[in-house]
């Protein structure tokens, strides 16, 4: 597996370069405001075949990127799911031309809250339009024309990049021949809500938040923020996984009757919350936790899931993980009994993980056999049309 | 694989490498029906339907290494536990549903066989048959729980629960209102069971084939 080549093993795609494309014509949003122009940040790894029908779109998820695999130069860390993207992995890259985007909101250089606002000449800061999970689809929908890809071979998303996925297969139906739907639920429950609250407030409520001009002031609420992904972290994983992980381990062997980081597990949210600072945006924080708090397509539909799914045509292939508190199996069943009403094309896989909701982002064999099975079947059955 | 215009008898769907026990059930379902293959295993069953018949439909299957099976070859499969219920199913949603010798090693066959009937129109189960005389005469003359060729494994480590005759299961159909449309007996090569079987199911049929309807 781990021939060297050029420094990488010979299953990565090796040493990536994000490109930047700019979209001119205006986006008119969810919210009733208009972008007028906005630039995606892209990644690709593999080649478009010549009849353009081997493309793969990765859809990230809360605080992911466009950097789904491979390394940027002097990087010894390769992009979030790498463990799924390149030659011989799931998303074969020797077969699919997989492409990753940064969404628009988001704080990795596509247009969002951290990039300077044209009209002001300032960064948009808090004045970024509230996006919606559809309103990425529509930038995405825009970056598949000018890439030429009429239809997705496959669209693949964790989290809130599943939610993406399954968007595009209701509002673009056509542009869609399957959609992998990993770790998600049809919308927030209360529950998700009331956690993406207390993200928010923490946030909000650091002095060093300035009302979002944070930037302007060269200032950034790190307390807030890191209380935020501290909080987050604790859905991310599952208790059974924190107990084996850390059970009630002190740092330093007995407790000190003090404030401090005395339990391992402190010390290890603490550390969850202060890289994460280092590398995100608050403003964008907060943007992400509303495209999850909004998501709800069978909003339109008088609240029928199975009503609006009624129109998809792509293949499903829905994927949950036991120990997932955050996004249930539960969850995942009802977008799959949805779509069974429908008699939609759509398989189901429950994988035992002790990973709790990052267990998407994670190694694990079962796992990794049911996205690989899915993406050359389809791969194969996509080749004999 | 050539599509085969002409109704499957027996032999044909045997010669286009289907086990013989599922044979029997492919010649049971109209062609372009709905179907719901409970305890799917590797989904041979319905990519067989699928290609030769037409038929749409989704396999549940518990073992998550059969489920990537069904995956890979492109059979709509739910990785879920029967037992732990149905009810995302809705009622009447499927022209057949199908446990292909599953029934018996279930915890509460009478109530699935309901549910079953719930979700479809017509169910097809089929069964090992305990009340074959080689299980009547290892259990009646030698004292010993059978081990057949419809019944391989000792009685300490088999799957199955909830053993039964064909009797047995005609009474069970009787009791739970069911109509039953169609019964078949094979033999232990699941070949149709001979002169023996057609007078005597009960007896000379180790496995038996049932296609049951709501009363």
């Amino acid at each position: 597996m781990s021939t060297e080549k050029g420094g990488y093993a010979s299953d990565s795609v090796g040493l990536v370069e994000p490109q930047t494309i700019q979209f001119d014509e205006p986006l008119e949003l969810a919210c009733g405001r208009t972008l007028p122009s906005y630039q995606l940040v892209v990644e690709t790894y593999g080649k478009l075949n010549a009849d353009k029908s081997n493309a793969l779109l990765v859809c990230h998820a809360l605080s992911g990127d466009h950097h789904a695999a491979g390394f940027h130069a002097g990087d010894e860390r390769p992009g979030w799911w790498d463990q799924h993207i390149g030659p011989g992995k799931p998303m074969d890259t020797d077969k699919y031309f997989v492409v990753s985007l940064n969404n628009i909101g988001g704080c990795a250089g596509s247009t969002g809250p951290t990039t300077l606002n044209s009209e002001t000449g300032k960064p948009w800061g808090p004045d970024f339009p509230i996006v919606t999970v559809g309103d990425w689809v529509r930038t995405q929908v825009r970056l598949a024309d000018r890439l030429g890809i009429g239809r997705w071979a496959a669209i693949v998303g964790g989290s809130l990049g599943a939610m993406q996925a399954l968007q595009w297969s209701i509002d673009f139906p056509d542009r869609v021949a399957s959609a992998l739907i990993i770790a998600a639920a049809p919308k927030l429950s209360a529950q998700n809500i009331a956690f993406n609250e207390i993200a928010r407030r923490a946030i909000m409520s650091d002095p060093q938040f300035a009302q979002g001009r944070y930037a302007e002031q060269s200032a950034v609420p790190r307390h807030g923020l890191m209380l935020a992904r501290m909080l987050g972290h604790i859905t991310y994983i599952s208790d059974d996984m924190m107990r084996e992980r850390f059970g009630r381990e002190l740092r330093e062997g007995k407790v000190n009757f003090g404030f401090d980081v005395e339990f391992q597990i402190e010390s290890y949210l603490r550390h969850q919350g202060e890289t994460f600072v280092d590398r995100f945006d608050a403003n964008t924080y907060l943007l992400m936790t509303k495209a999850l708090d909004y998501f709800d397509p069978a909003d339109q539909h008088n609240g029928e899931l199975r009503q609006a799914l009624s129109g998809v045509a792509a293949r499903f292939l829905v994927i949950s993980f036991t120990s997932d508190w955050r996004f249930s199996p539960q969850r995942s069943r009802e977008i799959v009994a949805a779509l069974h009403q429908n008699r939609k094309s759509a398989s189901y896989a429950e994988i035992e993980s002790p990973d709790g909701h990052d267990a998407f982002l994670l190694p694990n064999q079962q796992y990794e056999t049911c996205l690989r099975s899915f993406l050359q079947q389809q791969q194969t059955a996509g080749a004999a049309l | 694989m050539p599509v085969k215009a002409e109704v499957l008898t027996p032999n044909a769907s045997q010669s286009a490498g289907l086990r013989p026990d599922l044979a029997a059930i492919v010649d049971w379902i109209e062609p372009g029906s709905h179907l719901l293959d409970l305890g799917c295993g590797d989904g041979a069953l319905l990519a067989y339907l699928q290609r030769e018949k037409g038929i749409t439909g989704y396999g549940v299957e518990i073992g998550i290494n059969k489920v990537t099976e069904c995956i890979a070859r492109g059979i709509n499969v739910i990785h879920a536990d029967i037992e732990a219920g149905l009810g995302e199913f809705t009622d009447n949603s499927f022209d057949y549903v199908v446990m292909n010798q599953t029934l018996q090693a279930t915890h509460f066959p009478r109530d699935l066989l309901r549910e079953m009937l719930r979700i479809g129109k017509q169910g097809i189960v089929t069964l090992p048959n305990f009340g074959h005389w080689r299980c009547r005469v290892q259990l009646g003359l030698f004292g010993r729980m059978p081990v057949s060729s419809a019944l391989p494994a000792a009685w300490y480590e088999t799957q199955n629960l909830h053993l039964c005759s064909l009797s047995d299961f005609d009474q069970l159909c009787t009791d739970s209102n069911l109509k039953v449309l169609e019964r078949q007996v094979l033999n232990h090569n699941h070949s149709s069971g001979g002169v023996g079987a057609k007078l005597f199911p009960n007896l000379f049929g180790e496995v038996a084939l049932y296609r049951v309807a709501r009363q």
